[in-house]
This record gives structure tokens, sequence and C-alpha cells, in this order.
């Protein structure tokens, strides 16, 4: 299926569909995330049974903040669909999908790591690259980078985003 | 196990032990750290811990300029820098809406499929040295040494070789390249064939390997994993053939796959896929010879504008190159700050781009708000999803065929924690 049929299909369920660069984005609420997911999977045109990646991002200015994107894949029919969920900035949810593809487990465990983004339902929700007992989110925007402290004369090596022009 | 007698009811209890197996052991490909519980020598339960190798690298990406950023993601998964480095300029130049000389494109099938060989050296060396085959250890890192003094004489690194840019590649083969190659092609089949009749019907490497650390294609499907993995369970799934990038649909090559599952079929498909990417190799040079000479896209707003030469102390800036920005052209010395300091402004939008690693499919996910600076890259490595099936592959097991199933998924911690 070329992007534009897999995007007609894909409309025929949910409103909100995006092409662009040859891939289709796919924006559903968070009430339907479950739903939609499923139904991409069972979709006998359409088979995204194959959950290559979760992550969010981050705009603190705007909300919804956060947005987490799934990356999904058809293997035996060998096209990609996006799906987006809009998350608000304070106290931010969303369904954990590990009970449609249980490989968003650690996927979601790394995006709660780095964005703190609650995933309900989510069978073990703890850190998973960074330390337990870790303070902070530290791929959100608003957090900040480290400088490091050297040993010539307490000299402190300051963050790159307080030294260079880009 | 313990036997303890229950004084209440007299009946013998058996207790499982919880051991902490890594971060520092040596069959855990770095510092992996698995918490299995053991009843004797039986593992009940297996908890993969990561992240002790986190290096932020997708928050670092953030704050560096795009041209910048190769230099962190080629040191994700150091086993495979070439491929990092493709998926992330890929997805680049998908966001630019730029084509890359077709010369640019060869070299990077070139490049990709020599680090697959040595991936796949490296993963051979380890996991025969872990199950006792010593000799074999010695000749995957000798032959891997030829692999990375052909990445040395052409990037002028033998690892994190930041090669491939956006636009190109940064230089082209240099002039012993070919012959080193070639010889490279000529020695590495039979090569090949020694391992295969040291180890394929090697009693004691059938009876660690075979029938160990099963994975199912569905569930391999379910959790994710890709790669070797899972054309070793039957499915045979390769980006390069379904979603061919870089013309790899020109190529003439196959996709191994076996129906076993467990890992010794996953030994077997990546000594297959060592001989595939020689094949690949031997094309690409052929293509090489003939193709016209840019490796980089003429086109100011992106291409990198520096020239490298092999200079007696090694590869460094072009001295014409300087000379012409220096003395003679005023606009390419203003064209050269910019693009040094500043670097492409890549337009906004997102693309997810992935490639068939050593590993399975590596992803990036790149999000441009139009600066001079990535917004988000985010990273799906294949040995990070990988990891996941660990307890599936173990849980019921020997303790020591924990070390065979560990060894068959491959796992590269600096791509798992990034």
């Amino acid at each position: 299926m070329t992007p534009e049929e897999i995007a007609d299909r894909v409309r025929s369920r949910v409103p909100d569909v995006l092409l662009a660069r040859g891939e289709v984005t796919v924006t559903v609420g968070r009430n339907h995330l479950l739903d939609v997911l499923t139904w991409l999977r069972n979709e006998p045109a359409l088979q995204m049974g194959f959950l290559s990646s979760v992550t969010a991002t981050d705009r603190p200015d705007a909300e919804p903040r956060f947005w987490v994107v799934y990356e999904l894949r058809s293997v035996p029919l060998r096209h990609r669909v996006r799906v987006k969920v809009a998350v608000r900035g304070e106290n931010p949810t969303v369904p954990s999908v590990t009970a449609v593809h249980p490989t968003a487990n650690w996927h979601e465990r790394e995006t709660f790591d780095f964005y703190g983004i609650v995933f309900e339902g989510h069978p073990n929700l703890t850190r998973i690259l960074l330390p337990d007992d870790w303070e902070g989110f530290p791929l959100r925007k608003d957090e900040e980078l480290g400088g490091v402290d050297t040993r010539f004369h307490g000299a402190f090596h300051p963050p790159v985003d307080t030294r260079t022009m880009a | 196990m313990r036997h303890d007698v229950d004084t209440a009811t007299g009946e013998i209890r058996q207790e499982t032990m919880i051991i902490n197996m890594g971060p520092q052991h040596p069959s855990t490909h770095g510092v992996l750290r698995l918490l299995l519980e053991l009843d004797g020598e039986t593992v009940i339960s297996c908890r993969p811990i990561v992240g002790y190798l986190h290096t932020g690298i997708e928050k670092n990406t953030e704050y560096r300029t795009w041209v910048q950023g190769i230099a962190f993601v080629t040191r994700a998964d150091y086993l495979s820098p070439f491929f990092n480095e493709l998926a992330y300029c890929q997805a680049a130049e998908r966001l630019l809406g730029v084509e890359v000389p077709e010369r640019a494109q060869i070299l990077r099938v070139l490049f990709c499929e020599l680090n697959r060989i040595s991936s796949h050296l490296v993963w051979l060396a380890t996991s025969s040295l872990e199950l006792g085959a010593v000799s074999v250890m010695l000749y995957g890192f000798r032959e891997r040494e030829v692999i990375l003094d052909i990445f040395e004489a052409a990037t002028g690194l033998r690892m994190n070789h930041a090669y491939i840019r956006i636009g190109g590649v940064i230089m082209d083969l240099p002039a012993e390249g070919p012959r080193q190659i070639r010889s490279f092609l000529r020695q590495m089949p039979g090569r090949i064939d020694e391992y295969e009749t040291l180890l394929n019907e090697n009693p004691i490497w059938l009876e660690r390997n075979v029938g160990v650390g099963k994975l199912s294609a569905e569930d391999a499907l379910a959790l994710g994993v890709t790669g070797p993995m899972l054309r070793a369970a039957g499915v045979g799934v390769d980006l390069r053939k379904d979603e061919p990038y870089c013309g790899y649909e020109t190529y003439d090559f196959d996709v191994p796959v076996r129906a076993e599952a467990d890992a010794y079929a996953r030994y077997r498909i990546r000594l297959d896929e060592m001989r595939q990417s020689l094949r690949i190799v031997e094309q690409a040079l052929d293509r090489w010879e003939t193709s016209p000479e840019p490796v980089m896209i003429d086109d100011p707003k992106v291409g990198w504008p520096v020239k490298l030469s092999v200079g007696p102390d090694g590869i460094g800036n072009d001295p014409d190159y300087l000379r012409h920005i220096m003395e003679e052209s005023m606009e390419s010395l203003i064209h050269h700050f910019k693009m040094v300091t500043q670097g492409v402004r890549v337009p906004a939008g997102e693309v997810y781009q992935a490639v068939e690693s050593p590993r399975g499919e590596l992803g990036y996910y790149v999000v441009s708000d139009g600066e001079h600076r990535p917004y988000r890259v985010k990273i799906r490595d294949p040995s990070f999803v990988n990891l996941q099936a660990t307890s599936m592959m173990v849980e019921g097991g020997l303790v020591a065929d924990a070390v065979a199933a560990i060894a068959s998924i491959d796992p590269v911690m600096g791509g798992v924690d990034r």
C-alpha cells in the first residue's frame, strides 16, 4: 500500500491523519489510544502488529505540553504508521499499551524515566536507565544540563548551552 | 539449593537463592546486570537491569549543531558506529529533502556492510570465549583488526568515525583503500569457513547452543525483537529488503533465515550474514570504481565545506582547501565559518528513519523545529529492545545456559543505555 492508501484506510476510523514525507501520522485522544492501537493491529488491511518505539517530546510553553509518540510497523505488509497522543503538562498520564504490545514495557519505562509521563496500568513503571534515586526527568526541556567541576583551582566547566554560540 | 527442616512440621523446605550476575561479570557484554533467582542450577526468574552506561546522548544532541550530533550518535552502539551515523544523517536528509550523490551512497553501503562483518566478528569472538572456545576469540579479533585498519585508513579512526555526514560522506576512499578491501574480500571467505569447521559440528559447541535460549517468532514479534534473533526464528525480516535505503534494492544478496529459534541458529545466521555482506561489499566496490567523483552534496547550505586529505601525520585539513579559504576566496571563508559554527538549518518536521543494523531495527525519531540544532533525537536501539526477551529465554533453563542465551542476543550496552 502507498502512504496515501494507508492514510485513507486509517482515516475511515480516525479523523486526524496527517501525511508528510511519506509518513502517516495519526493523532488520537488518550481515551481512544488503546482502541486505535488494537484496531490498527487487528485490521487485516493494515496489520500494524509490531511496535518499534515509544517516546515523547516536550514543549514546555505549549499546552498540551507533551506528545507521546508510537512508531508502528507492519512486518507482513512492510509499512509504518505513527500514532501520537497529546498529554497535558500537569500530572501527565497516558494509558499503558503493554496489553496490546508487550514490547512497550521497556519503552514506556524509558519514557517515564526521561519525561515523567505516567503510563497507567503499566505492570512495573520504574526508572530503567537512570538510578532509582534520581530526581527529575532529564529530557524535559526545562531540565538544565550540568556543568563539570574540575581539579584546576576549583574551576568549573560550564554546561555547553552557556558557552557556545549555537 | 539449601535444605532447611521446618521445626514445626518436620518437612524439608527448599529455598531459592538470589544472585547478581554483573554488572562487572565478564559474560555480560559490558555492564549488564542480571538479577537471577536460582533453585540449584535452575533459573526461576531473571530480571535484566540496565542503565550503567547511560551517557545522555539524546539530551546532548539537543544542545549541539546537527553536524556535532553525528559525533554523539556514533558513540551509542560502539560496535556499529556507521549504522548510527547513517540513520541519523538519513533522518536529517529526509527533513531537508535532499538527495545524496551516488558515490556517497555506495560508500555508505560499503562501510555499513564492512561494519556488519566487524560487529558480527566481535559477537563471534566474545560469545565463543564465554563458551570456552578461546581460539575462535583470537581469530575473530584478528579478522576484525583487518576491517578496523580499512576504517582507519578511510576515516582516520578505528571506531566512532563521524564519517557519514548530512549530504554525503566526509571523504572518498584513500588510494590504498580499494587494494585493502579487495585483499580482505579474498581472505575472508576462507576464514569464515575456518570458523565453521571449528564450531559447526563441534560437540561442545552444539551441547552449549542447540536448543538453548529458545524464542519463538510470535514471542519475538510481541517483544519487538528484530535482527538475527528474529531471522533465526523463521521470520525473514530485513529492512534492507523491506524498506530499502541507500539503493540496497539494487544489490544482489540474500537474507539468511532458519527455523530453530535457538542460540545455534543465531550463530549460523550471523555467519551467513557475514558472507552476504562480503557479496555486497564486492558489488559496492565495483560500483565505486566507475561512479562519478563527488562524495558530498553540491549544496552550500547543506554540504560540509571542509576538505580533508591524508598528510604525513594522518588525516587532516587539506592544504589546498586551507589555501583557498585563507588566501583566495573571502566568500568561501565566510561560508566555511558559517557552516562550522552553525551548520545546517533543518526545516521543521519529524521523521522516523530505520536501518538494519547488525542487531536489528535501528531507528531514529528526529524532530526539528527549524533550528540549527535538533529538537529531539530518539534512538530506537535494537539491543535495548532485544534485551527485553532475556527473561523469556533464560527462565526455566540452567544458569550456565543463561550465558549462552545472553551471548546469542548480542547486546551492546553502549546502544542499550545510550
